[in-house]
């Protein structure tokens, strides 16, 4: 009987201690933290908005897609890495591919990938570098490396008539060195890179 | 180029470790030993019906972790049912009873699988009134048992070994609480998403359409870490750019999860009063980390496998933010603690890369492991030690000062072979069912050949040592893995739990035996060096067999 009462006792004092907690650390915590976020930084806490041309066009941490309604590369943009996000850069559905290294249908994929980009670009499949070729792991990676940019030059130049010398150093100006000069690897944000293109092509 | 990179990202982290370990650990010990309530925990108490004076028995110690627990569970899965008619569901409707049960299991274990993509299933509510509250609370659970261990080192011929719902409350409130505000507006300041803003709907730069996610994510990205829980506000999880949007972040991340569980050997040494003895754990722990993190750098770095020497690299399911270094740095530190975050896709990794941080899960997440439960995992084998050494020698062997009698010897055994048994078993009857095998390799298994079976050997081993990674191609949201990797989670959290407090019940009611010549010192290298040992002999034995099955092999054809 005793112990009984004993457990049910605990029983009620877990019940209560999990609805004061939800209200401190399910209510109040994230509503304080909102509060900070919105006051202090507020850009980053919606999101990082872009805008070009007078309206948000996107995220900057949010990668998306330079395709046609048939989801072929357009020529005038920057192509970002693959995504298996959805049909590709669907933010409401991050998601990486997750084939492993001896799925064939990986190992397909990564052949048509170099042939296509090196046909879409005009130089040779040896050249196409690791990050055109494969998925990132969110599905949203809104950056390449400076190679995959630098094999694009010539290519949107010419679908935009502009000095191929001029996109170039548009790229190089683009690329974002190592955090603290040693963390992680150097890239190109492809929407900030397609925003000053745009501008650039006027 | 690659690899000193690499070196000098560690060194950093080591350094930051290294400076934050002492005044958080002295910092904890103070709060777990301290005789003072602050004014708002004496109110809290008050309303809870607790008497913060008196100390409990093991048992009763025992019966509120698990009324909690089990209050907890029933809370997070009555709240999923009812998502439909919460507000800011974003209109997702209630989840089904199965999704419900394992994710409830699964975030009152600390180890926060997720069978579901979030994106596309949980609402804000749930997500903050169910899923961060446990975040907070089971990371709490878990310091305390840790604590209740380390105490009853410290006692004599106690009966009691502390009080649950205070060390609860002072976990929560003093520690995980304070740090995750600083944590989460660092968060918000690298690019970390925090508002109510729902889907944003927008045409983009080249005339497609995006609907860009909102959500209060940085205050549940801070003690998703902190806590070592690791379930995602997204889908993607830390790969996620809103979650983890740079290398910084990523690498701030990365102390996020460490900073508590490196730091607890320290509060274990002032505890027990001898500091030394919190090295020798702290140098255990370390040395495994270092190992194992620089195994996995550089099979990612070599790339081996057909798809990755097709590509030029292994880079699917990568982040070009992060580079391989800062992914194989997040992966390591995600699965030798028990948060189960990641920041690229195990599934993609290498055969034997991706084997690493299954082997690290495999160890029993003890270097240095989830909050509390790695100190008290690493204490367990410490036992383990101390009697293997004291059969080399022919004494009884004593840790601290306490005999480990049969009684100890006992319950450190069994410790040690719940999880193993979960893992195992669930992984052979996923085979071994016919209904189930057709079920598994037909709905669940991605990947085709050996790697399928990996992908369901990480799914056992990831839920009954409450990490919550995947090989995250499997579908899990079946009723074969809903229910069987929510009984996993639940074993493999609460029994051990009941063997660490029995033991903390036993060690604390005896007097402490004055060391003599006989006795093996803990605090010196030669029993780091045993330590290690054990640990990564009591692996090898139990999991090499099954690895030989899976990515062994595939990474050897």
């Amino acid at each position: 009987m005793s112990s009984a009462r004993t457990a049910t006792r605990h029983y009620w004092v877990a019940l209560r201690a999990m609805l004061v907690f939800t209200a401190v650390l399910g209510l109040a915590y994230p509503l304080v933290i909102t509060g900070i976020g919105q006051l202090a930084f507020p850009w980053q806490a919606n999101g990082s908005p872009v805008t070009s041309g007078g309206r948000t066009v996107g995220s900057a941490l949010i990668g998306q897609s330079f395709s046609d309604a048939e989801g072929e590369p357009l020529p005038a943009w920057f192509q970002p890495r693959p995504s298996a996000a959805g049909d590709g850069y669907d933010a409401a559905a991050s998601s990486g591919s997750n084939w492993g290294p001896e799925n064939p249908d990986l190992i397909t994929a990564i052949a048509d990938r170099r042939g296509a980009i090196a046909a879409f670009n005009g130089v040779s499949p040896g050249d196409v570098p690791v990050d055109a070729l494969t998925a990132s792991a969110s599905g949203l990676d809104p950056q390449i490396s400076p190679d995959y940019a630098r094999l694009q030059v010539g290519r949107v130049a010419k679908a935009r008539n502009l000095p191929a010398a001029d996109v170039r150093r548009l790229v190089e100006s683009k690329i974002a060195t190592r955090d603290l000069g040693y963390l992680g690897d150097p890239t190109v944000n492809v929407l900030d890179l397609n925003r000053a293109l745009a501008e650039m092509d006027g | 180029m690659d690899v000193w990179l690499a070196v000098a990202q560690v060194a950093t982290l080591v350094v930051i470790l290294a400076a934050l370990h002492r005044p958080l650990g002295d910092y904890m010990a103070t709060i777990y030993t301290s005789g003072k309530d602050l004014k708002i925990e004496r109110g809290f108490y008050r309303l809870i019906g607790v008497d913060a004076r008196s100390d409990q028995t093991w048992q009763s110690y025992l019966r509120g972790v698990l009324a909690f627990s089990a209050v907890g569970v029933l809370f997070v899965y009555l709240i999923q049912r009812a998502q439909a008619v919460l507000p800011y569901s974003l209109g997702f409707p209630g989840i089904p009873e199965g999704l419900s049960f394992n994710t409830a299991v699964s975030f009152v274990t600390n180890t926060n699988w997720q069978s579901y993509s979030p994106d596309v299933t949980m609402g804000y509510t749930v997500q903050l009134a169910g899923l961060a509250v446990q975040n907070f609370v089971s990371a709490a659970v878990g310091i305390a048992v840790a604590i209740a261990l380390v105490r009853a080192f410290a006692l004599r011929r106690s009966g009691t070994i502390g009080n649950f719902w205070v060390d609860l409350t002072r976990g929560t409130l003093r520690l995980l609480l304070p740090i995750s505000v600083v944590g989460a507006v660092v968060l918000i300041a690298g690019g970390v998403i925090q508002n109510f803003n729902g889907f944003t709907d927008l045409t983009t730069l080249g005339g497609g359409a995006q609907s860009i996610p909102g959500g209060p994510t940085a205050s549940q990205e801070a003690i998703k870490l902190l806590g070592t829980n690791g379930g995602g506000f997204f889908n993607a999880n830390s790969a996620h750019p809103f979650e983890n949007p740079t290398a910084w972040a990523n690498l701030f991340e990365i102390v996020l999860m460490l900073a508590i569980p490196f730091s607890l050997p320290r509060t274990f040494g002032a505890i027990v009063g001898d500091k030394k003895q919190g090295y020798a754990i702290l140098a255990t722990m370390a040395s495994i980390f270092l190992v194992s993190l620089t195994a996995l750098t550089i099979l990612e770095l070599v790339g081996a496998g057909t798809a990755p020497a097709a590509a030029g690299g292994a880079m699917e399911g990568k982040e070009t933010r992060f580079g391989i270094a800062g992914s194989t740095l997040f992966a390591t530190t995600s699965t030798l603690t028990s948060t189960g975050a990641v920041n690229s896709m195990h599934d993609s990794f290498t055969a034997l890369g991706g084997m690493m941080p299954m082997l690290n899960m495999m160890l029993g997440e003890v270097a240095p492991g989830g909050v509390g439960s790695g100190l008290y995992g690493m204490l367990i084998l410490a036992v383990i030690a101390v009697f293997v050494a004291g059969l080399l020698v022919g004494r009884t062997p004593e840790y601290l000062g306490k005999k480990i009698g049969p009684r100890e010897i006992k319950l450190a055994s069994l410790y040690i072979l719940v999880t193993p048994t979960l893992v195992l078993t669930g992984t052979a009857l996923s085979f071994a069912i016919p209904a189930v095998r057709a079920d598994v390799e037909g709905t669940s298994i991605w990947n085709p050949g050996l790697h399928g079976l990996s992908e369901v050997l990480y799914a056992f081993t990831s839920a009954a040592n409450n990490n919550g990674s995947a090989f995250a191609g499997l579908t899990a949201n079946t009723p074969w893995f809903n229910t069987a990797l929510g009984v996993a989670m639940l074993l493999g959290r609460f029994i051990p739990i009941v063997f660490v407090l029995a033991l903390a019940g036993s060690l604390a009611a005896q007097d402490k035996v004055p060391a003599t010549a006989g006795t093996l010192p803990t605090n010196r290298s030669l029993f780091v060096g045993l330590l290690v040992g054990v640990t990564i002999i009591i692996t090898a034995l139990t999991y090499f067999p099954v690895l030989a099955l899976g990515p062994l092999a595939e990474g050897l054809q």
